[in-house]
């Protein structure tokens, strides 16, 4: 087996970001958008933490952290969020709020 | 009396001021107002005749200076808030102070039941600060501020009424034109102070250091050092004279000014503020003797307005504007007789003037208090029955204002004119002898529509017909919280009871009282300025002792005219009195024969001479050649510069504003609230602007 190297790190964190995108884009079930949005958030800290690595600079896993703390705070909002919009029109389509009015 | 309580007289109102203020907010204290305003002037008064004994008589030449507080001092600009005392401030302030109280105590039962009873107290009080100021003054700002107090008390007084449009028109006007002779009073005032480095009058000391004043500069310069910027400053000033004064060609505004209430135009209107271009002329002498052309430019508008007004007031109908129209002419005469270099006669004529012309002006409005607002001397005849006591009092103002003889207007208008010929026949100008003349013709003149006057409203048959003032008074808007609806003429819970008279009625004698006083010096005061056999007179020191004193240009005519002898002078003088006299006495016989005897004859006359008699009922058309010459050209601009706004300033604002309307029209579209539209627009939009870093690379 090969050594691993920066590019295969980087590699892997842009198809994550990537796939997230994709998913956000073109589901429309605000659950699963939600996911994607964590997966290209997970894309964005392992190319955070491959960089750390090979610079040999803390500051990137620092950040991994932060962002992760973030994360895990935001998805504790947002889902509860979610509930809440799916309580009030009794669907979790995206499309349903297409409009703030009313 | 110690001569700093003179510092008391412009205070005292401006504190009556400003309680009468205060007594318009409130109903029951509104009758507290005319007490107030009459102890302030009464004790203005006195102060002054305490202070009178102190200064100047005959000996000295230069005033008391008294300092109330710093005023205005930048670099070399010092202006205090300082007064001047000498004999012609005391004269002056007898006159304002005097005739003041005299009018505020009339007033008082003039105005009773008026609505605005502390609106007018307050603005009456409000006048006399100013006018004070105007006389004691320092220096030139000082003065210009009282000047521009008075020009304002004068607007607020004439649109006293201010629910009659024609009063809000006239008090307009009397700003106006007022403000074209200011801008020139204002140019030479700061010419003034750039070419002689100071506007105050009295040479001080202040810390040890001597600040030289505008007298002893000018008494330094000799005429061979006068440049032509000096030459300018008494035509800038005597501009603004015109227009505080009412001279051609200024004088328009005074006629309208009688839209205020009766007592104002006898105060303001006749006996004060109009005499205030006089008295700045004859403050200002040492100045305007600079120029050689000056005092002959005053003279000769000064004998044109004196003419021009007098046939102007032959034909009018409404009492107090034939007597506004003499007003005029009588300025006119007073501007001569400074012109002339008689300041005395000036200021003697100012002094007699405001007598008569306050009693006549009072008169008038006891006639139309009687009759209910109505002016019209065509619709009233032989009020003496009605009205007695008012009749003679009236009898006795026409008398001094027609200049019979031993009035107070016989010998102040006699020594003007006789000045006038004097230096006329001695040689120094055919004009003065045409001015003389002018003079002598326009006393006919004057005696004439003053008796007309007289003879049509109380003499005759008795027959008049009442204004329409009863019904309006009580269908007056209130205004403000002057007053209530509720309210009728009659203050119940105050001391004033209006009683409603539908004839006609003579006044109480808390209106008669100041008029006989004024009587009596309508009678009198000329023997003030009598010269007794010695040549002396009390006028003559009033003037000798202070700045009006026309020194220099005197000695210069001295050593022109040789055959100027005492005896000639007086023989010129007992010529030019029989001369007036005769005049005077034959205006009125005219008069009495066409509008006592002969009523029929007069209209007869009128008739003839149709043509003549419109163009002076009209008042030469002046009005409506100003309104065509100026204010139409005027007008229209204002509504170019309207149009020019609305199209073009308006239009580029406006452009403005559509810009971003007009993008964000472009751009709405785009939010359409669908939330992965958002998304593709912003990976696109990275993908893109990564694409150009890539390429940049």
């Amino acid at each position: 087996m090969h050594h691993a190297v920066l590019s295969h790190f980087l590699l892997t964190g842009a198809v994550l970001f990537v796939l997230g995108l994709i998913g956000f884009l073109s589901r429309r079930n605000l659950i699963v958008m939600f996911l994607c949005t964590e997966m290209m958030f997970q894309g964005v800290v392992v190319t955070l933490g491959a960089f750390s690595r090979f610079h040999a600079n803390d500051t990137g896993q620092t950040f991994v952290i932060f962002v992760l703390t973030i994360a895990a705070a935001e998805a504790a909002l947002a889902l509860g969020l979610v509930v809440l919009l799916f309580r009030r029109r009794g669907t979790l389509d995206v499309q349903a709020w297409g409009r703030l009015r009313g | 009396m110690s001569i700093e309580f003179a510092k008391w007289v412009p205070w005292l109102p401006a504190a009556a001021a400003v309680f009468c203020g205060l007594c318009c907010t409130n109903r029951r204290m509104r009758t507290l107002a005319a007490p107030v305003c009459i102890v302030s002037l009464v004790s203005g008064f006195l102060i002054t005749l305490g202070v009178k004994g102190q200064i100047g008589g005959e000996l000295s030449d230069a005033g008391t200076r008294l300092q109330v507080f710093e005023w205005i001092r930048i670099g070399g600009l010092n202006a205090d808030f300082a007064y001047y005392l000498d004999t012609l401030t005391v004269l002056m302030l007898l006159v304002v102070t005097g005739v003041g109280s005299l009018v505020a105590i009339y007033a008082a039962g003039y105005m009773a039941g008026d609505r605005g009873y502390a609106r007018f107290f307050a603005a009456v009080s409000l006048f006399i600060f100013a006018m004070t100021t105007l006389v004691m003054a320092d220096n030139l700002v000082l003065l210009y501020l009282g000047w521009e107090g008075v020009g304002l008390c004068s607007y607020l007084l004439i649109g006293y009424y201010y629910q009659k449009p024609s009063a809000v028109a006239a008090a307009k006007k009397a700003f106006i034109v007022n403000r074209i002779g200011d801008l020139g009073f204002a140019l030479g005032i700061m010419l003034i102070y750039h070419q002689f480095g100071t506007v105050h009058f009295s040479t001080f000391t202040a810390d040890g250091v001597v600040y030289p004043g505008l007298f002893e500069h000018c008494s330094r310069l000799t005429l061979a050092q006068v440049e032509t910027p000096v030459l300018v400053i008494p035509f800038l000033l005597m501009l603004g004279a015109f227009g505080k004064s009412a001279q051609l060609p200024l004088y328009v505004w005074l006629p309208d000014a009688m839209e205020g209430p009766t007592p104002v135009s006898a105060l303001i209107h006749a006996a004060t503020m109009v005499t205030a271009g006089v008295y700045m002329i004859a403050r200002l002498l040492p100045v305007f003797e600079l120029s050689p052309y000056a005092l002959p430019t005053v003279a000769v508008v000064g004998g044109a307005t004196a003419l021009f007004a007098a046939t102007i007031a032959l034909r009018q109908h409404d009492i107090k504007r034939v007597f506004a129209y003499s007003t005029v002419s009588q300025l006119g005469y007073m501007f001569l007789g400074v012109g002339v270099l008689s300041t005395v006669g000036g200021v003697f004529h100012l002094f007699t003037h405001a007598f008569f012309k306050a009693l006549l002006f009072l008169t008038a409005g006891s006639v139309m208090h009687g009759l209910a607002g109505q002016l019209d001397m065509r619709k009233m005849s032989g009020l003496r029955t009605k009205m007695p006591v008012t009749c003679w009092l009236m009898f006795v103002g026409c008398l001094a204002l027609a200049g019979f003889p031993f009035t107070a207007g016989f010998f102040s208008k006699d020594m003007i004119l006789a000045a006038a010929m004097d230096r006329g026949l001695t040689g120094q100008g055919t004009m003065y002898t045409v001015l003389g003349i002018a003079g002598l013709f326009t006393a006919l003149l004057t005696a004439y529509y003053t008796f007309r006057v007289w003879f049509r409203v109380f003499m005759g048959p008795t027959e008049y017909e009442m204004g329409e003032e009863h019904a309006a008074v009580e269908d007056t808007p209130t205004d403000g919280n002057e007053a209530d609806p509720s309210a009728d003429t009659s203050i119940d819970d105050g001391n004033i009871k209006v009683e409603h008279h539908h004839d006609a009625h003579e006044m109480g004698w808390l209106m008669n009282g100041p008029l006989v006083v004024l009587a009596v010096g309508a009678l009198l005061a000329g023997w003030l300025g009598h010269a007794d056999s010695s040549g002396h007179s009390w006028l003559l020191s009033v003037i000798e002792g202070s700045s009006a004193n026309p020194t220099r240009m005197v000695e210069a005519a001295a050593g022109h005219a040789e055959a100027h002898t005492m005896l000639l002078g007086m023989e010129l003088h007992t010529a030019m009195m029989v001369i007036s006299s005769c005049l005077s006495v034959l205006g009125i016989l005219v008069a009495a024969y066409l509008h006592w005897f002969n009523r029929p004859a007069a209209d007869r006359l009128a008739e003839q001479w149709s043509g003549s008699a419109r163009v002076l009922e009209n008042k030469y058309f002046v009005d409506e050649a100003m309104d065509a010459v100026i204010v139409k050209p005027l007008r229209m601009m204002g509504y170019l510069c309207f149009v020019f706004d609305r199209l073009v300033i308006e239009g580029l604002v406006l452009a403005v504003g559509w810009v971003p309307r007009i993008g964000g029209l472009a751009v709405r579209r785009t939010q359409r609230g669908a939330l992965q539209g958002y998304g593709i627009g912003m990976a696109v939009g990275v993908a893109v602007v990564a694409v150009l870093i890539a390429m940049v690379r």
